[in-house]
C-alpha cells in the first residue's frame, strides 16, 4: 500500500517549457509557479478562491492557482500571463488592456486577462462577459475600463 | 513554501482497491478531490496534521459524467464543469441551475459534485438539486459498496451517514419523468460568486384532477444540512393548488425550517424569502 508523503517529483508543461520537480505535494500551484518557476506574473491577492488574481488556464481551463495542490498538476498544462504574448507581441486582450486602460495597479490584470483571454475564445462557456469575469476582482478601475477592454478585444477578434 | 505544510503528507492511490483500504488502514486520512473547500481550511489552520488521499492519481475515477437509460451518473472526480457543459447531463436542469450558481467559473472547473455533497455545507449548491432528483450516493470501502439515498445521507451540521473508512464512490441521478415543473433559485448578495442566503429547489408534478401528484421540494442555508422539506411536500400531495392550500403550505415550511443568523443573513429575511420562492413555485405551477 501506499505511504504518505512529503516530497514528490511532479512533471508541469507552463507555457510550452517542461520542468520536473521536487516539492511539498500540497505546495499550492501559485506558490511552485512563482517560487520554483519564477513566474511571478500570477499574483496572489486572497489566497482562498476569492479574488481571482491566480487565475491561471489548467488543461486549457480558466482555474485558481491558489486552489490547485502541485500534485494534481502532475501532467498537466499550464499556461500563465507570461504565456501569452509571443515574439515579444502583446495578446489581443493584453494589446486592448493597454488601449483602453484596462488596468491601474496592476494586482487583478494577469487574472482579469486569463479570464478574459478563456471568454474571448470560448464565448459560450459564461452567459455574458460580467459573468465570464466574476471571479476576477478589481480594487481600482471600477470595472467599466476593463468591460471596455474585453468588448474591444472581442471588436478585434 | 508555507510552514504549516509539513504536518500535511499526501499518498497518491494506484486503484480503486487501494483507496479502500488506505482508509481503513487510517480512517483519518482526508479525500482530496478538487480541493476547494479543504484549500480553504487548510489555510486557515483547521484541519489536524493530517494524510490527503489525493483523489486525482486514482485511475479508476473518471471525470465525465455517464448518461444510462436509467440514470445519470456523476464519479468521484466529475467536477461542476463537467456537467455545466455536458450536453446530456445539463439536460437536467436543477442540476444546470446548480453549477451556474455555484461561485465562478474558476471554481466550478475544479470543484467536484461528490465534494460538494461530502462537504455537507448547508447552502451546497450541488447537493441542493441532486437531493430534488432523488439522487443515490454509492458508498465504498473494503467491504464493498453501499447505497445510501441522499435524502437519509445528513444527520445533522456535517454529520454524515458515512463511515469514515468509507468514501463516495458514485452519486447517481435519476432520469426525470417527463411532465414535471422544476424551480431553482439562490437568493446570494450579488448575481455571480455569491454563496446562497437561502435557496429552494423544486420539482412538482400536477396529476389530471390538477392536485399534486408528487413534489420534491429541498431547501438550503435554512437548516443545519440542505433539508428535504417532508412536512410540506406531504402536506401538498394530493391537494389542489388553490390559494389556501398554498398558504398552509408555507405554513408548514416556516414550521420545517430552522434558520439562523450569520454572516451572511439573517433569520427573519432567511424565513421570508424561502416562503417568498416557495409561493413563487407553487403559483407558477398552478394550472393556467
Ligand atoms: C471562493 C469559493 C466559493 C464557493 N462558493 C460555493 C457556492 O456558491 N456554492 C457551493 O455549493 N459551494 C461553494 N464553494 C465550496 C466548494 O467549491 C464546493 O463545496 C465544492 O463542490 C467542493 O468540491 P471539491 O472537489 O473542491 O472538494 P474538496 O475540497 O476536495 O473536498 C471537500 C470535502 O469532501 C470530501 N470529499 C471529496 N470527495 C470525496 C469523496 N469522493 N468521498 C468522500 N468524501 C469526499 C473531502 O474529504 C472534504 O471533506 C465555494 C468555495 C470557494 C473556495
Ligand atoms: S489568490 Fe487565488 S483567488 Fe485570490
Ligand atoms: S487594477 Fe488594481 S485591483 Fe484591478
Amino acid at each position: 500500500m501506499k505511504e504518505p508523503v512529503k516530497e514528490q517529483t511532479v512533471e508541469l508543461t507552463v507555457n510550452g517549457d517542461n520542468y520536473e520537480i521536487n516539492v511539498h505535494p500540497l505546495k499550492r500551484l501559485l506558490d511552485v509557479l512563482r517560487e520554483d518557476l519564477k513566474l511571478t506574473g500570477t499574483k496572489e491577492g486572497c489566497g482562498e478562491g476569492e479574488c481571482g488574481a491566480c487565475t491561471i488556464h489548467f488543461d486549457g481551463e480558466p482555474a485558481l492557482a491558489c486552489m490547485i495542490p502541485v500534485c494534481q498538476a502532475d501532467g498537466a498544462e499550464i499556461t500563465t500571463i507570461e504565456g501569452l504574448s509571443s515574439d515579444g507581441r502583446l495578446s489581443l486582450v493584453q494589446e486592448a488592456f493597454h488601449q483602453e486602460g484596462g488596468t491601474q495597479c496592476g494586482i487583478c490584470t494577469p487574472g482579469m486577462i486569463m479570464s478574459a483571454t478563456y471568454y474571448i475564445d470560448n464565448p459560450d462557456s459564461a452567459e455574458n462577459m460580467r459573468e465570464a469575469l466574476a471571479g476576477n476582482q478589481c480594487r481600482c478601475t471600477g470595472y467599466k475600463r476593463i468591460f471596455d477592454s474585453v468588448e474591444e478585444a472581442f471588436k478585434n477578434k | 513554501m508555507k510552514p504549516y505544510l509539513e504536518d500535511y503528507a499526501v499518498i497518491n492511490p494506484d486503484s480503486e482497491r487501494e483507496v479502500a483500504e488506505i482508509l481503513a488502514d487510517d480512517p483519518e486520512v482526508i479525500p482530496l478531490a478538487g480541493g476547494t473547500d479543504l484549500f480553504v481550511s487548510l489555510k486557515n489552520g483547521v484541519l489536524p496534521p493530517s494524510a490527503f488521499l489525493n483523489m486525482k492519481s486514482c485511475p479508476d475515477f473518471e471525470k465525465e459524467p455517464e448518461l444510462t437509460d436509467s440514470e445519470l451518473i456523476l464519479e468521484p472526480l466529475t467536477t461542476i464543469s463537467d456537467v455545466r457543459y455536458d450536453e446530456d447531463a445539463n439536460r437536467f436542469r436543477l442540476l444546470y441551475e446548480a453549477c451556474k450558481n455555484l461561485s465562478v467559473i474558476s471554481i466550478q472547473n475544479l470543484a467536484t459534485w461528490a465534494g460538494n455533497v461530502a462537504n455537507a455545507s448547508p447552502c451546497a449548491n450541488g447537493a441542493a438539486a441532486l437531493m430534488a432528483y432523488d439522487a443515490t450516493l454509492e458508498l465504498a470501502g473494503v467491504e464493498g459498496t453501499r447505497e445510501v439515498k441522499l435524502t437519509q445521507f445528513y444527520r445533522g451540521y456535517k454529520e454524515l451517514k458515512m463511515e469514515k473508512e468509507e468514501y463516495i464512490r458514485r452519486i447517481k441521478v435519476p432520469r426525470p419523468e417527463p411532465g414535471w415543473k422544476e424551480y431553482y433559485r439562490d437568493v446570494g448578495p450579488r448575481e455571480y460568486q455569491a454563496i446562497s442566503k437561502t435557496l429552494l429547489a423544486g420539482r412538482i408534478q400536477l396529476g389530471r384532477g390538477e392536485e399534486v401528484n408528487d413534489v420534491r421540494l429541498v431547501a438550503g442555508s435554512v437548516y443545519p444540512h440542505t433539508l428535504k422539506l417532508r412536512q410540506t411536500e406531504d402536506y401538498l400531495r394530493g391537494r389542489e393548488l388553490t390559494e389556501e392550500t398554498i398558504d398552509a403550505a408555507c405554513e408548514k415550511l416556516q414550521e420545517e425550517i430552522q434558520p439562523v443568523d450569520d454572516v451572511r443573513s439573517n433569520r427573519q429575511y432567511r424565513r421570508r424569502v424561502t416562503e417568498n420562492m416557495l409561493r413563487e413555485f407553487l403559483q407558477e405551477s398552478r394550472p393556467l
